[in-house]
């Protein structure tokens, strides 16, 4: 059976929800390895937190990657993917892993494909192009199947993993190091998820006006994370990171409810691929309704303070 | 469908939005600094991979202000991968005696942002990628960028020569004056291929086996609000158990 690498998703020091669905998904095609590289001393936390179909794990701290981030992370990996050879290598599809996956590809002479959605036993992967309106089926046909999947897509077996552990030590090369990251801001993680790996959803548009207190009552009665069109955050009503559409967050929820949002293809091309997408619009007109599975046509300020007090209501 | 690519002919050449942000970049850094220390001008020379109908998109980059052009046309490279124009551009780079690249982060036809790192991986420059704000010491042969990604904002800087991406938050590209247009047509774009490059290709390694356009969604209910449209709303997601 073929080896299968992943690469631990994490946020701060944290595994995300989107490492046991690289996981499920390297378990299609073979035993899968998680790799975790991180700063000195966070590598036992982060391994008690896996779950998932994972077989063993690889782990390798440097001081270096706080300092010299994504070539640092890529440098460490591709010596790793050098020595053990995997049939594969699954990672998150955000800036930073595809990143990490494209200084892979090139120095393990591999192949590479982006923004997957799914992914089969036999390493074809499923793409969505052209903001999501063809789907595309391809296969890497050289070195190791460098993969990025986006969060969410996969459904993941969250099953208690009980992997072996090897502790790896490498130091990452000079070349790695030629771009120095002097400070480091995270962004402060509200209490809703995060937009690109929530089950649900919620978002505003135009149509708010500025004020995303109905939204955001929504999303919370929901347990949804706040999105927004470009309208809205170019307007200064929400910030860029939540973003939706083809220059912001592609996302794929179980559902995606849009409020005060036309449907620009802009905007559909980062949400149309939702499982279940509700409407809420006052213009009967707008063509967002074309790809709603349900549509109230009706002002926004009304009918989502009745839908969060109905939510609410059937919770308790 | 060509020999396992994507058949992109159906998309306008038009010059990339988001690499419109990196040629203003590049112009203002250019513009800024003036000029070398040896008296001669900084130049802003745009390189891209495409077919010969390209030359439309690097007029736009000429008229807003860029000083010349080469254009790598060959139709060996027609649906070419990330990997492919990574090689090209940076055979290209590296002969062409630049300190720093500029690219947008994204194109919007092919979502493949990861050509900036490996252009970076292969020329073995520093990688300064996703910047939302420029600061180049010409002095010094350093640059600095605030790097803007979903996970957070870090400061980070290195010395010439770099690979940079630019976010589409990071400057307002100018249009292209009267002065500028008429001025551009008197610029020259070096149209090159693969051989006169001196770079024999390998042929994509991820390989198309099929694709179809998804169906469209069908519009689904649509219920006038008069006053229940909120509880016909949660009655929806309770019937597909979403609640």
């Amino acid at each position: 059976m073929s080896n299968v690498f992943i690469l631990v998703d994490l946020q701060g020091d944290a595994v995300s929800k989107t490492t046991a669905e690289l996981a499920t998904a390297g378990a299609r095609m073979g035993d899968v390895t998680a790799l975790i590289v991180a700063t000195p001393g966070k590598s036992g936390a982060i391994v008690s937190a896996l779950t998932g179909p994972i077989s063993s794990v690889i782990s390798i701290e440097s001081e270096d990657l706080a300092t010299h981030g994504v070539p640092a992370y890529a440098d460490l990996i591709s010596q790793i993917v050098t020595e053990k050879k995997p049939a594969a290598l699954l990672i998150a599809s955000h800036a930073f892993g595809k990143e990490i996956a494209a200084r892979v590809a090139i120095a393990t002479d591999s192949g590479i494909i982006t923004d997957a959605v799914d992914v089969a036993a036999d390493g074809t992967a499923t793409q969505l192009v052209f903001g999501g309106s063809t789907t595309v089926h391809s296969k890497i046909s050289h070195g190791v199947s460098i993969m990025t999947i986006r969060a969410n897509t996969i459904e993941a077996n969250n099953a208690p993993a009980s992997p072996t552990v090897e502790n790896v030590s490498k130091s990452v090369s000079d070349g790695a190091k030629k771009a120095t990251i002097t400070s480091s801001k995270p962004f402060v993680k509200g209490g809703r998820p995060e937009l690109t790996e929530a089950n649900i959803v919620v978002s505003g548009g135009r149509g708010t006006n500025g004020d995303f207190a109905a939204v955001e009552g929504l999303a919370d009665a929901l347990g949804a994370a706040v999105g927004a069109s470009r309208a809205a955050t170019d307007a200064g009503w929400y910030p860029h990171t939540h973003q939706v559409g083809q220059t912001g967050k592609t996302v794929s929820p179980q559902l995606y409810v849009a409020c005060g949002i036309s449907g620009a293809i802009q905007h559909r091309a980062g949400m149309q691929t939702s499982k279940t997408i509700v409407v809420v619009n006052k213009d009967a007109e707008a063509p967002i309704f074309d790809i709603a599975d349900f549509g109230v046509i009706g002002d926004l300020f009304a009918v989502l303070p009745k839908a969060t007090e109905g939510v609410i209501a059937r919770k308790s | 469908m060509i020999n396992g690519t994507l058949d992109r002919e159906g998309v306008d050449a038009v010059l990339n939005d988001l690499d419109e942000y990196a040629v203003e970049e590049a112009l203002r850094i250019a513009e800024t600094h003036g000029g070398n220390e040896d008296g001669s001008a900084n130049s802003v020379t745009i390189i891209s991979m495409g077919p010969e109908r390209a030359t439309e998109a690097i007029r736009k980059a000429l008229s807003m202000g860029a000083n010349d052009a080469i254009l790598i046309s060959d139709s060996a490279l027609a649906g070419a991968d990330a990997i492919t124009t990574s090689a090209i551009l940076a055979k290209v780079i590296e002969t062409g005696g630049f300190d720093l690249v500029l690219c947008g982060t994204e194109s919007t036809d092919a979502r493949m942002s990861v050509v900036p790192a490996m252009i970076s991986a292969r020329l073995g420059w520093a990688q300064l990628t996703f910047a939302g704000s420029v600061v180049v010491n010409p002095g010094a042969s350093t640059v600095a960028i605030t790097r803007v990604t979903d996970a957070g904002v870090d400061s980070m800087g290195a010395s010439f020569p770099a690979v940079l991406s630019v976010i589409e938050k990071i400057n307002e590209p100018r249009y292209p004056s009267f002065k500028g247009i008429m001025a551009s047509k008197k610029k020259t774009i070096d149209v090159r291929d693969c051989a006169s490059i001196g770079i024999s290709l390998q042929g994509a390694w991820s390989l198309v086996a099929d694709s179809a356009p998804r169906p469209a969604r069908a519009a689904g209910i649509k219920v006038t609000d008069s006053g229940d449209g909120g509880k016909e709303l949660v009655d929806f997601l309770a019937g597909k158990k979403l609640i």
